[in-house]
């Protein structure tokens, strides 16, 4: 019987394995995309070399995020750190959309889209089918902070408070992005999306961003984080841990949307980076509904740093009286957490944690 | 295996047997008994199937949606409210073409509330891209559903079976349970050919611009279109190994040479068939059963009403502001052919009892000529002075 076309995109062919050789051809090409493997004295291509290469690569390059996009570069980190035994229920969002324009995906992982808000279910149901098959393949379910926070919380909250084996990844860029900067339940106080507009009536978003990873560390799963795509290597460690446990895990990511918030793309890391540095996106790990861990400020940065770089706060920079306001409403938010997490940390740091990972461009190590 | 057992009951058990591994499911009348039955089972090893209590019907859907990708077979019931909430993720499960079966103990739609039995469910969801069997009695439900999974399976479409709620659902008789060796025979492993494998990795459910997205919607069309030889095929098959047949995409009963006609889906063909042996006096009709809904059965249909000078169609729906959801489209499929003057009734709507009465008062409306919609049974003082 004619299957009809259904509108799944064929992945390339599967990754050799790591230590395998790569297939094809192996003859003499030319052309400064090619490297010598002196040890064999073959010529390889390099596009074959990356595909050996042991670093697994789920999200593969050729997509059509915007240039800097946080998102990308933490589904990037995510899928990296998860290996290739994983499947994906993705959102609607910026996600799905930039990776797979069909025929095409960058997907090197078995990914299934349905709908805006029932990736936790779409997930709790293929871990259910796997669980059923005895098969060891990790559920990771991704969504935005639309996908997440508003529109698809009851599904995850469902999911959650089932145990089922899934790790539910928020890329949280604080707005609805794929439909063009609208606010959601995670964009921050004060910001300016195209309907938390400022103007002479309102100072951006009136209302407070939801305390997501408390509420969902509130079901007592074995496991809840945040993590931020500055911290790289924080990240894939917890990635790693949240795979590792037996139940859901949550893992909420902040990633700058340099077209979202109107930073420049090549900013997207020193945002993030100060997003966690001034305690408005702590680093937080939360076990059992328990805080085990947070990420150590040493040296907080005013409120002020983070949010001149970004056009969506830009009214809180002018002549306004109100703006001062409410730039010491959003030090107060920063400083609540800095005290209520106790992100100054105690005593010395002797792995001096916060900053372990932050490498700039050169390798010279971030002030 | 002959069982005195409740609609419910019985259909639970009737998925049981065709081994489903994932099963979601949440409460609505009248559609209750039957998950409350499989959970039982599952309960009592019985069925060794993932049973997942969802918290809503979005994600009961959306369960079976990912698990049926992910390789294993997925079912699913609801009705009215739950179907509705259901919607988004019904039409995505069949535009991507996954094999999902799911009851609909078929109920009226709110507001205002009411728990009782229509099609209004249903049909609201007839554009979803679902193909939609109906069910006449509870051993059609029975054999409807083993043959949903099969018919699903084979061309890659979700199946909706539609049982009428209390009618059927909440009704205890004696009824024909298929043995586990019959289904097993009948209905081959699940096997899906788009499943979501880490090995061979593939993306469903991408973004399809418009270079693409009317040959998807033409080939799902095109499915569709298959399943009326496929629906004809699993029923005879299913007949030749239980010796018991649903009738296939349409079915004739009553009277075959009469010349007036009722054309009906669901439990009140039984109804009406009754009626015919308790008013001998009253015109003979030919009864017309549309078992399937979608696919839409257009020749059948005009095989099934060849020769006939008048066809009522009296179904439990209706379109506000437009008339006879079916009739337009018996209508629509006869035009051309040798058409008869059609009486268009929404009727039973709500649950109001639809009694053996029915059928002289039907022939009497036919005798006094008339063609067009109108509510069978409507009573207009019925309402209190200000309405609802
Ligand atoms: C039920 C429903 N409502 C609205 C939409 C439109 N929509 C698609 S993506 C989206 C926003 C996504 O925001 P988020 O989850 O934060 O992901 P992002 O694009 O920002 O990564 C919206 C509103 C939809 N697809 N479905
Ligand atoms: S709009 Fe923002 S989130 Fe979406 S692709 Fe562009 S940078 Fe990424
Ligand atoms: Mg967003």
């Amino acid at each position: 019987m004619v299957k009809g076309n259904v509108a799944s995109a064929t992945q390339r062919p599967p990754l050799p394995q790591a230590g395998e050789p790569p297939s094809g051809d192996k003859g003499g090409g030319e052309g400064k995309d090619r490297a010598t493997a002196p040890s064999v004295g073959v010529t390889i291509p390099i596009a074959e070399l990356r595909a050996s290469q042991p670093r697994f690569q789920g999200l593969t390059a050729g997509h059509r995020a915007c240039l800097g996009c946080g998102e990308a570069l933490a589904a990037r980190l995510v899928t990296e750190a998860a290996g290739p035994d994983v499947a994906v229920a993705n959102a609607t969002g910026c996600l799905e959309v930039f990776t797979t324009p069909y025929p095409e995906s960058s997907w090197r992982l078995p990914w299934l889209h349905s709908v805006f808000g029932n990736a936790g279910a779409i997930a709790a149901g293929m871990e259910a089918a796997y669980k059923q098959q005895g098969r060891t393949t990790k559920v990771i379910a991704m969504a935005g902070d639309g996908g997440t926070f508003d529109i698809g919380f009851q599904a995850l909250s469902g999911m959650l408070e089932r145990g089922h084996n899934v790790l539910f990844v928020c890329y949280d860029n604080e707005a609805y992005m794929n439909t063009g900067v609208q606010r959601s339940g995670s964009t921050p106080h004060a910001a300016t999306t195209t309907t938390s507009p400022a103007g002479a009536a309102r100072m951006g978003k009136r209302h407070m961003k939801k305390d997501i990873v408390n509420i969902i560390a509130s079901h007592r799963i074995p496991y809840a984080a945040t993590a931020s795509v500055a911290y790289v290597s924080d990240l894939r460690r917890k990635v790693r841990h949240a795979l590792e446990v037996e139940g859901p895990s949550f893992l909420h990511i902040h990633a700058p949307c340099p077209l979202g918030w109107g930073h420049e793309g090549s900013a997207t890391i020193e945002v993030a980076r100060l997003a966690v540095q001034t305690g408005l996106f702590p680093l937080l790990e939360l076990e059992r509904g328990e805080l085990t861990a947070v990420m150590p400020i040493r040296k907080p940065r005013p409120v002020r740093d983070y949010l001149a770089l970004q056009n969506r706060f830009r009214h809180l920079f002018g002549p306004d009286p109100r703006a001062q306001v409410e730039l010491e409403h959003l030090q107060a938010l920063a400083d609540h957490n800095i005290e209520a997490y106790g992100l100054l940390g105690e005593g010395e740091d002797a792995q001096d944690s916060e900053g372990a990972d932050t490498v700039q461009r050169g390798g010279v190590r971030w002030a | 295996m002959r069982l005195a057992l409740e609609g419910s009951q019985a259909l639970a058990r009737a998925v049981a047997l065709c081994r489903p591994q994932v099963v979601a499911a949440y409460p609505i009348t009248p559609q209750t008994h039957i998950v409350e039955n499989i959970a039982k089972l599952v309960a009592d090893g019985r069925l060794d199937c993932d049973f997942v209590s969802v918290e809503s019907e979005h994600s009961a859907a959306s369960v079976a949606l990912g698990a049926a990708c992910a390789g294993s077979r997925a079912y699913t019931a609801s009705s009215s409210q739950g179907i509705l909430l259901m919607s988004e993720v019904l039409f995505d499960i069949s535009g991507l073409r996954v094999p999902v079966v799911m009851t609909c103990a078929n109920r009226a739609v709110s507001g205002p509330l009411s728990i009782w039995n229509d099609h209004q469910d249903a049909m609201a969801l007839r554009d979803s891209g679902w193909i939609q069997l109906y069910c006449a009695d509870n051993q059609e439900a029975i054999d409807t559903t083993v043959q949903a999974f099969r018919i699903a399976e084979s061309l890659e479409l979700p199946v909706m079976v539609c049982v009428d709620g209390f009618a059927l659902t909440h009704t205890l008789e004696g009824l024909t349970l298929p043995s586990q060796e019959q289904v097993d025979a009948f209905l081959p492993a699940y096997a899906f050919s788009r499943g979501l494998d880490s090995s061979q990795p593939i993306s469903i459910g991408t973004l399809v611009s418009p270079d693409h997205f009317t040959e998807v919607r033409a080939s799902h069309h095109n499915a569709l279109l298959e399943a009326l030889v496929e629906i004809p095929a699993v029923d005879a098959l299913w007949q030749q190994m239980s010796g018991r047949g649903c009738g296939g995409l349409v079915e004739v009963r009553g009277d075959p040479e009469a010349r007036v006609g009722i054309l009906t889906l669901g439990s009140v063909l039984g109804t009406l068939e009754d009626a015919m042996d308790e008013y001998p006096d009253a015109p003979r009709a030919r009864l017309i059963k549309l078992r399937a809904f979608r696919p839409f059965p257009v020749e059948a249909l005009r095989q099934a009403c060849a020769g006939l000078e008048a066809l009522i169609v009296f179904e439990r729906a209706f379109s506000p502001g437009g008339g006879g959801i079916v009739a337009a489209e018996v209508q629509a499929a006869l035009y051309g052919h040798a058409m008869p003057r059609v009486l268009s009734y929404a009727a039973g709507l709500g649950g109001r009892d639809i009694g053996l009465d029915a059928y002289p008062r039907l022939m009497q409306a036919l005798e006094a000529g008339g063609e067009g919609f109108r509510f069978f049974d409507l009573k207009p003082d019925a309402l209190p002075e200000g309405g609802f």
